[in-house]
């Protein structure tokens, strides 16, 4: 459970510090009049923003319990390692490349080249594809090669954190295709906004990617 | 200090004016409406888990009197009726349901952020409603594995639902749980990004702070059991050995290797753990305010009070093997728990301390919230001191498997939420429906559910000292028992059917007051939260009119000198002339 608990006590002590910070140097009980003009917001980011970070808080918490779960699992005295599919690294370089596209996609969109949008985002969608079918052909890979779901926790614990990663992919590639479709319906303005959050989720399923992989294959 | 611009848009008011019946109460995506859909299914499944646990008193005070009970559905009652109680009721009551009223009105918001995720949210929520009642009904009936449904038993044959309740109870969770994370994030969008001009995070109502930790405590711990749920039921359906060790059914090999059953506990509990407190600090946030305001006193301690909520909002992640002592853990292990666990008693005790101050020299107004609000106080150091002996290890070992648990955290986690959510409806009762409600039938609704419960509870202590063993069907051959056991036994018995029908009081005073009740004045109470300041009772879609509220101060201003009146709503500006006498003297 370590690895659960540090990665959520990271987090939280990140909150909590910034709640502190927010409360500390306050005297609630005075009373003062609220000027009518805007202060600076907490965040500027807006509310879009704010969700997303606390989802990616959510499905932190969701990989980092696996794991921990994955590490003690281990440790049992019938795991046996498994050999991954060299397929994986493929795969890894289709999401690395795919998130490098939308990266550039949203550069472009910050700075209001409606031009690249609907390719950027369609180059982005055809790689995250690839990744999610590259991830199947190595699952048909494994049980080509006897490798079940059952034959041992190695090969369970493979199956079900590709299945889940891949399945957040997949709920990416829903918002992903709202945007592009109001992309190539001209409506840039409104899709800005999509693209940048897409880049974040992107970004941030790579990196857990990463993190999977790289601990899949040292063990 | 932080001011959001987008709860000022005010052209939004026009997209708040749902026209038919149906996108107004059914498929509505006003955060009234859903907090009232939200409370009603959450009741509604209350009460089926209130008549469980009924039927499960029933057996224990008179051992088969009843056909209708036999060992595998006394074990379905027994999971259905916890599970139930703490997840589709309490957690959906405190956050879906008073979270979506109050975070809204209370940090001045036209609405959540994110209205139709938050509609969706209830429609979910409903829908894990719905998958957990079938399993009542399919083949084998619901899973009586018991609340924590521990593998192995709770997936091996002999353990009844065995077949298709399990599995129900697991994609029921699954299905809660997102609907849980598109309730919370919406809340926690909507305190740090919609909070009218003025309203700082110091200085919103307590309810909303720990509305808001809770929340937070949700969000990262919910997923330890969407992790374990679903590591499950891939061992159920699909045959991995995650949990699952070698282990022969019936003279049969079911084909599970190694896996580890402790691994679930871990998983379960690091869920199970902060759900406590999922449940509790709502619970405490909205009986902060209760009291503040029916003793016409500022909260005692606010900052502090705060900061408490988020201590032990931070300290329930690094408790969860308390309730793993009887696995077998290290005995390093189990220090480290048990202190943590006894250090959890600090903040906790804060909060006590701080109740009782509040009330200190306070100019009280014995109503029906404020019974609830200090029955509350009550049952809950109750529970909390009977928790300080558990926290310990070698207290807890003997009396882990006995009834004094069951007394101990019904006090905690059942009955003090309980009364806060009975506190809280009475309190609200006039701003949500525009009625009040009968104030008589509210008080013997108090006093024979506060007193009920402790005739139920307080005796279950004698019994885990004896060593009455829980979860048992029938006590069997118990030769250490005295015979009075039994009859304690049925007196708790007679208890808790009282309590049961004493609720009926409390749907009488409701459907009394929605047909008959006079109409509530905008604010009975002489509050100073914004809720009460909205220009229509019950607000209407959209909360605030023409013009967003502006904050000048906390929501605590009750009896400050020098004014006339004993309370200044939040959203009066502080340069108003003080009314009165030469006030300045005074003090």
């Amino acid at each position: 459970m370590e690895i659960g608990l540090i990665v959520l006590a990271t987090m939280l002590a990140a909150l909590l510090g910034w709640i502190l910070r927010q409360s500390f140097n306050t005297q609630p009980w005075v009373a003062e009049v609220t000027p009518d003009a805007d202060h600076q917001a907490p965040f500027n980011a807006g509310p879009k923003l704010v969700a997303l970070t606390t989802l990616l808080a959510v499905i932190t918490s969701f990989f980092a319990l696996i794991l921990s779960a994955y590490s003690l699992r281990m440790d049992l005295g019938d795991w046996v390692p498994l050999t991954e599919p060299q397929l994986l690294w493929v795969n890894t370089g289709a999401l690395v490349l795919a998130s490098a596209t939308l990266q550039w996609t949203r550069n472009k969109a910050m700075r209001r080249d409606a031009s690249s949008l609907v390719p950027g985002l369609l180059l982005t969608g055809l790689l995250t594809v690839g990744f999610l079918v590259g991830q199947l052909i190595a699952w048909q890979q494994l049980t080509a090669t006897g490798h079940y779901l059952t034959s041992n926790p190695s090969a369970a614990f493979f199956y079900l954190l590709t299945g889940l990663h891949g399945l957040h992919i997949l709920g990416g590639l829903y918002v992903w295709a709202r945007a592009t479709t109001k992309a190539m319906g001209g409506d840039n303005d409104a899709v800005r906004q999509s693209v940048e959050l897409c880049t974040i989720y992107w970004h941030f399923l790579l990196l857990v990617w990463l993190v999977l992989f790289g601990l899949m294959i040292s063990t | 200090m932080g001011y959001v611009a987008i709860a000022d848009r005010d052209h939004e008011i026009e997209h708040h004016d749902p026209q038919t019946f149906i996108s107004k109460y059914v498929w509505s995506q006003d955060h009234k409406v859903i907090a009232i859909q939200y409370g009603c299914t959450a009741i509604f499944v209350g009460l089926i888990a209130l008549c469980l646990s009924a039927m499960m008193r029933l057996q224990l005070g008179f051992p088969d009197s009843f056909s209708f009970i036999n060992p595998e559905n006394y074990y379905q009652f027994v999971t259905m009726h916890g599970m139930i109680m703490v997840i589709y009721l309490l957690t959906a009551l405190f956050l879906g349901g008073f979270g979506n009223y109050l975070i809204p009105l209370m940090v001045g918001s036209r609405d959540m952020v994110f209205p139709y995720l938050n509609m969706l949210s209830y429609w979910v929520y409903l829908l894990s409603v719905i998958i957990l009642l079938i399993s009542f009904f399919v083949p084998g009936g619901a899973t009586g594995a018991g609340w924590t449904l521990y593998p192995p038993q709770a997936i091996m044959a002999g353990t009844p639902g065995t077949e298709w309740g399990i599995i129900l109870m697991l994609a029921s969770l699954g299905v809660f749980i997102v609907a849980f994370t598109m309730g919370g994030l919406n809340y926690i969008t909507t305190v740090l990004q919609a909070r009218c001009r003025g309203m700082t995070l110091m200085r919103m109502p307590l309810s909303v702070w720990g509305i808001f930790i809770a929340t937070i405590l949700g969000l990262l711990a919910f997923p330890a059991l969407l992790v374990s749920a679903i590591m499950m039921l891939f061992d159920k359906t699909l045959h991995t050995s995650f949990f699952m060790p070698a282990i022969s059914s019936a003279g049969m090999d079911p084909g599970y290797t190694g896996g580890s059953p402790i691994l679930f506990q871990h998983l379960f509990w690091f869920f199970g753990h902060p759900e406590v407190y999922i449940v509790a600090l709502p619970a405490f946030g909205i009986v902060s305010d209760l009291l503040s305001t029916h003793a016409r006193k500022n909260i005692f301690g606010y900052r502090m009070m705060v900061w408490a909520i988020i201590a032990i909002g931070g300290l329930s992640f690094i408790v969860w093997a308390h309730h793993m002592y009887v696995s077998g853990m290290n005995p390093y292990f189990g220090f480290f728990f048990a202190t943590t666990t006894l250090i959890i008693a600090v903040p906790t005790a804060i909060k006590v301390y701080n109740w009782v101050l509040t009330l200190w020299e306070g100019n009280i107004h014995l109503r029906v919230p404020m019974l609830f609000s200090i029955g509350f106080i009550f049952t809950f150091l109750h529970g909390g001191l009977t928790g300080l002996f558990l926290g310990n290890v070698t207290i807890d070992l003997p009396l882990s498997d006995t009834y004094f648990v069951v007394a101990h955290f019904h006090m905690v986690m059942g009955v003090s939420p309980i009364l806060v959510v009975f506190g809280a409806i009475y309190h609200w009762w006039p701003k949500i429906t525009g009625k009040m409600y009968n104030e008589t039938l509210g008080k013997w609704h108090f006093w024979m559910t506060f007193l009920g419960t402790y005739a139920i509870y307080l005796p279950m202590h004698y019994l885990g000292f004896q060593g009455v063993p829980r979860r048992y069907f029938a006590m069997g051959n118990t030769d250490f028992l005295p015979a009075s056991a039994q009859d304690l036994n049925a007196a708790i018995t007679v208890s808790a059917l009282f309590v049961a029908a004493a609720q009926i009081l409390f749907f009488v005073n409701v459907i009394w007051s929605l047909k008959k009740g006079p109409k509530a004045d905008p604010n009975p109470w002489d509050a100073t939260s914004l809720e009460w300041q909205t220009p229509d009772t019950p607000p209407k879609h959209g909360n605030w009119g023409h013009d967003l509220p502006t904050c000048h101060r906390w929501a605590y201003d009750y009896s400050v000198p020098g004014y006339a009146d004993d309370f200044i709503p939040q959203n009066v500006p502080p340069d108003i002339a003080p009314v009165g006498r030469d006030h300045e003297e005074d003090h």
